[in-house]
């Protein structure tokens, strides 16, 4: 028996009514050690910013596991209280969100590969149909990145570079990653 | 971290796969939806494998959802002004198993087609007793069950005289990365179906039937609220054998 699946529409103007939540910037709670800040601005295809979109993130956990079932390795609590893998965040009226969360780990692919670690992202605004979905690598894994398959997939050096969040100067544990859905800087995007 | 990872080249793992469906879900660039325009990507996407991150996802609800939060109706002062209604289905996969304990997130307009928000200067009232956000979790048959009031019909400026059809919006994560959706659902019959280029940004015209609840007489509660069935579909976890299906 299969069923036709439910078509996506788009969030519209008002997401902020239902989607945000309280907490919902903090994969980890605020304060928790070894945190990291993922913060940048969605941009339009003439580089204005989007004060009406939702950034959120999904990411295995520092030693690279899911509390999921369906991780065939087994669902693994992570050993840091309070962290959830998922993060949402709205952006303010400079198109600015922030998450903060831990790094995750490298993943094992299904043959013998290994993921650099990353995030998954999704991002959810009026004037997008669907949700677009891309990933955040970190600039301070410049050896897992280089051996990572779907960087790899990419080959325009600039289109792939898109995808990689850089640390702000000084401050090593906070990192930036805008996304441009159009124009020439546009990010990548996955098909899922 | 190489420790962590398991001995993965002397075996492999086996992941679900998820059906990839083409046609179904609108193409990001519709210009008849004028906000797409500077908004959609122009690139192609980039295929990305379904591997650990895109087959797991967050199974979070426990804790976050409170039974009341399901009832729009409730929670202020007074009660709302308008049509009070029964929403409810299951979530199901296209294999049609149920997606149990899974978080459904709704908002929507008042009765009048008025949101409650700062950006939303439509000239019809507010309601004081309506904010208009309610969440669920689906029980262990993936059914869900919302209380609320029919929203409106109202005015945006896409085009001369562009009206939406009356819809609420709904945002679900299922159990992957892979299976997260927001979409709206819309009422029998609406008069504004054939105009909105948002309903028909859908290229295939029976699966924008599948966004419409039917009304039920068997949900309808005497003396009190009409009722609503809508099933929500999310993508089916199958072997890799339905992927020449979903090429064809």
């Amino acid at each position: 028996m299969t069923h036709g699946i439910t078509p996506a529409q788009t969030v519209g103007p008002f997401l902020a009514i239902g989607l945000p939540w309280a907490d919902g910037p903090f994969v980890v709670p605020a304060g928790t050690p070894g945190a990291i800040v993922i913060t940048g601005q969605v941009f339009d295809g003439v580089g204005d910013p989007l004060p009406d979109a939702l950034v959120e993130t999904w990411q295995a956990d520092p030693a690279g596991r899911f509390s999921h079932p369906d991780d065939p390795r087994g669902a693994a609590a992570c050993a840091v209280a309070g962290f959830r893998g998922f993060g949402r965040c709205p952006t303010d009226a400079l198109g600015q969100y922030r998450i903060v969360t831990l790094r995750p780990g490298p993943l094992p692919g299904p043959d013998g590969e290994t993921e650099a670690p990353h995030i998954d992202v999704s991002v959810f605004a009026r004037g997008l149909l669907d949700r677009v979905v891309t990933r955040i690598y970190l600039s301070d894994e410049a050896q897992a990145n280089a051996a990572d398959p779907v960087l790899a997939s990419i080959a325009d050096p600039f289109r792939r570079s898109t995808l990689i969040a850089v640390a702000e100067p000084g401050s090593p544990d906070e990192f930036r990653f805008d996304v441009r859905l159009q124009g020439e800087r546009e990010t990548v995007f996955f098909d899922v | 971290m190489t420790a962590n990872l398991p001995s993965a080249a002397s075996g492999s793992l086996a992941l679900p796969h998820y059906q990839r469906v083409g046609g179904v879900h609108p193409p990001l660039d519709s210009p008849a939806y004028r906000s797409s325009v500077l908004r959609a990507p122009k690139q192609p996407l980039v295929p990305l494998p379904q591997w650990l991150t895109e087959v797991t996802g967050p199974l979070l609800g426990v804790g976050r959802v409170d039974a009341a939060d399901a009832d729009l109706t409730t929670g202020h002062a007074g009660e709302p002004v308008g049509e009070r209604i029964i929403v409810t289905g299951r979530v199901l996969d296209s294999d049609g198993r149920p997606v149990p304990d899974t978080v459904i997130e709704i908002w929507q307009a008042n009765a009048s087609g008025r949101y409650a928000h700062p950006v939303d200067n439509h000239p019809a009232p507010l309601d004081p007793n309506f904010t208009g956000a309610g969440r669920c979790l689906t029980d262990s048959q993936g059914r869900y069950r919302f209380v609320t009031i029919k929203p409106g019909a109202y005015p945006w400026r896409n085009h001369h005289n562009a009206w939406r059809p009356a819809h609420i919006h709904f945002s679900l994560f299922g159990r992957a990365f892979t299976q997260r959706l927001v979409t709206q659902m819309y009422f029998p019959a609406d008069p504004l179906f054939g105009l909105d280029p948002i309903f028909n940004s859908i290229p295939d015209p029976q699966a924008r039937t599948r966004l419409i609840a039917s009304f039920d007489i068997e949900v309808t509660e005497p003396d009190w609220a009409l009722g609503f069935s809508w099933d929500i579909v999310l993508r089916g976890r199958n072997a890799t054998v339905f992927e020449s299906e979903a090429n064809s």
